[in-house]
């Protein structure tokens, strides 16, 4: 246990000193790269800020992933329990997919300007997913046909065999694609931010930094970036170990 | 004819497939009287596994009737139990839970705490006693198997239907299981079907083996198999057996196509 937080703790401060030794020895000025020690002043600067923007991002984006979990189930479960279904909506949803989500940010803060929450919770979700859809997808259409004999032998209806067998069978997949779509979902958010005129969030604060050229304030603002980002990837990884702990092969 | 508890009457299907039906059987007849324990074998792709979905009621047939305690079978049914090759546990559950599942399922007298004693019951008759907490990954393929014929006991069902549950396992594993279906049926008042690649498997745990002929298929042979209940490995190295088996060979043979029938050897 000791092992496991002190590790990465460690691992950080390494990568503070080497950043601060690369500033330092490089003797950059502020305006090329700023050095951690800078980030100190840029927070308690604007600590309100940072509470206030980091917030909006936080819960922009995991509303954005909340119904993108909500969506890429449904739509998985169509896919997965039809042939049909799947046949007609993976080339929508492959072509979807493919277009690179910062042409559709500009397009999208263009068509609803000015709401901004609906805007960015709009891009988390888009952008998020997909790949909720293909695992579940993917998990409940290749459920070995005998596992779905087994119930259904004893008479037991689609949901239960849902329920029971198909869902928990689906779980580890679908949390392998969770901590993608997490991921997503933060960029998502955070391009909207940056790209969205008068926007709010963190990434609304890098764009004031960049326009007032407070570079330890747009460092500042990735470091807190990042730190969300850890946040909500080890929130996923602790609901993968609560509710899929079992897929996992005791080491040997 | 009423007191056969599986009976199933020139029953024939074919699957739709894209290269057009394909027929899998033709004209099969199959009578198991209540308490009776039959083997089905045949050559490989000729249709068994299709026959134990028409009994368990996974599928109707194209014509032809299936009947279990007297009412036609059109849809499952929980008075069925079934087990495969593949032992399909459920790996977020516990083996106990495993076993558990059918009483989840369909409608039970026992209580919860019966059905829990009712598991642990079956789990030491097959020798897994102090495994009913472990995971299904920590346990070997023969003892997975067994946990899989505990949970299709586990609902006391009238039908037992085994579809090549001992295909996968070594000779030894294997005897061992034969062993545990005698001591299984001589608690449990179950009726079996029992799908078999293993001729030997079939004359040890069978007292009537049905060998069908090649696809499409019909039955082609009906063994009674001359010794009663529970029996001993030493029987399979008895000069009945070896009749027996040499019988059972060369109506595999001829299903296959490989002897014409009438020219026996
Ligand atoms: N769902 C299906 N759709 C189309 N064809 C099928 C289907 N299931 C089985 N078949 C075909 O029907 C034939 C009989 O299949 P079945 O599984 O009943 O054979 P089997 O006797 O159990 O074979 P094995 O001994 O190898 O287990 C096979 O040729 C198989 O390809
Ligand atoms: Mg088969």
């Amino acid at each position: 246990m000791l092992r496991k937080i002190a590790v990465p703790v460690v691992a950080c401060i390494v990568f503070l000193a080497f950043w601060e030794f690369l500033v330092w020895a490089n003797g950059w000025p502020n305006y090329v790269m700023a050095s951690p020690s800078d980030l100190p002043a840029a927070y308690t600067k604007f600590w309100n800020l940072f509470l206030v923007m980091g917030w909006q991002t936080l819960w922009r984006t995991v509303l954005g992933l909340l119904i993108a979990i909500v969506f890429g189930v449904f739509l998985g479960m169509i896919m997965g329990f039809s042939r049909t279904m799947r046949d007609a909506l993976y080339p929508l949803l492959v072509g979807f997919n493919a277009i690179p989500k910062a042409t559709v940010v500009p397009i999208v803060a263009l068509m609803f300007v000015g709401a901004h929450d609906f805007n960015t919770v709009l891009i988390a979700f888009m952008i998020s997913f997909f790949p909720i859809a293909v695992s579940v997808s993917i998990g409940l259409s290749t459920l070995e046909p005998e596992y779905r004999d087994i119930l259904r032998s004893l008479g037991a209806s689609q949901a239960t065999i849902f329920w029971k067998i198909a869902l928990p069978k689906t779980l580890p997949e679908f949390f392998g694609a969770l901590k993608v779509a997490v991921t997503l979902a933060f960029i998502g958010t955070n391009l909207m931010e940056i790209v969205s005129p008068h926007g709010r969030g963190l990434g609304a604060l890098f764009d004031s930094g960049k326009t007032n050229s407070d570079y330890p304030l747009m460092f500042a603002v990735l470091i807190a970036l990042a730190f969300l980002g850890i946040v909500l990837y080890y929130v996923v990884v602790a609901l993968e170990k609560i509710f899929a702990g079992w897929a996992e092969r005791p080491q040997g | 004819m009423s007191e056969a508890l599986i009976d199933i009457r020139g029953v024939r299907h074919a699957y739709r497939t894209a290269s057009g039906p394909l027929p899998v059987l033709d004209g099969l007849d199959v009578s198991v009287p209540e308490g009776g324990f039959v083997a089905v074998v045949g050559p490989s792709g000729c249709g068994k596994s299709t026959l134990t979905r028409l009994i368990a009621g996974l599928m109707k047939p194209d014509e032809g009737e299936v009947w279990l305690h007297g009412s036609r079978v059109t849809s499952p049914r929980s008075t069925v139990g079934m087990a495969f090759q593949n032992p399909v546990l459920l790996e977020w559950r516990s083996i106990l839970k495993n076993v558990l599942l059918p009483l989840e399922i369909v409608p039970t007298k026992l209580s919860k705490a019966d059905g829990e004693a009712r598991a642990r019951h079956l789990l030491k008759l097959v020798g897994l006693e102090g495994f009913e907490d472990k995971r299904p990954s920590e346990l070997s393929g023969g003892m997975r198997q067994r946990a899989s014929l505990c949970r299709a006991l586990i609902h006391q069902p009238e039908v037992l239907i085994l579809d090549e549950p001992f295909g996968a396992l070594d000779a030894f594993t294997r005897e061992d299981l034969w062993q545990i279906m005698h001591a299984l049926k001589a608690e449990e008042p179950f009726t079996g079907v029992l799908i078999t690649h293993d001729l030997r498997e079939s004359i040890f745990l069978a007292d009537r083996v049905v060998v069908l002929s090649g696809r499409p298929a019909r039955t082609q042979y009906v063994l009674d198999v001359n010794f009663k209940g529970p029996r001993d490995i030493d029987h399979l190295y008895t000069p009945e057996a070896a009749e027996m088996l040499n019988t059972l060979r060369h109506q595999i043979e001829i299903a296959q196509g490989r002897t014409e029938a009438g020219h026996a050897a």
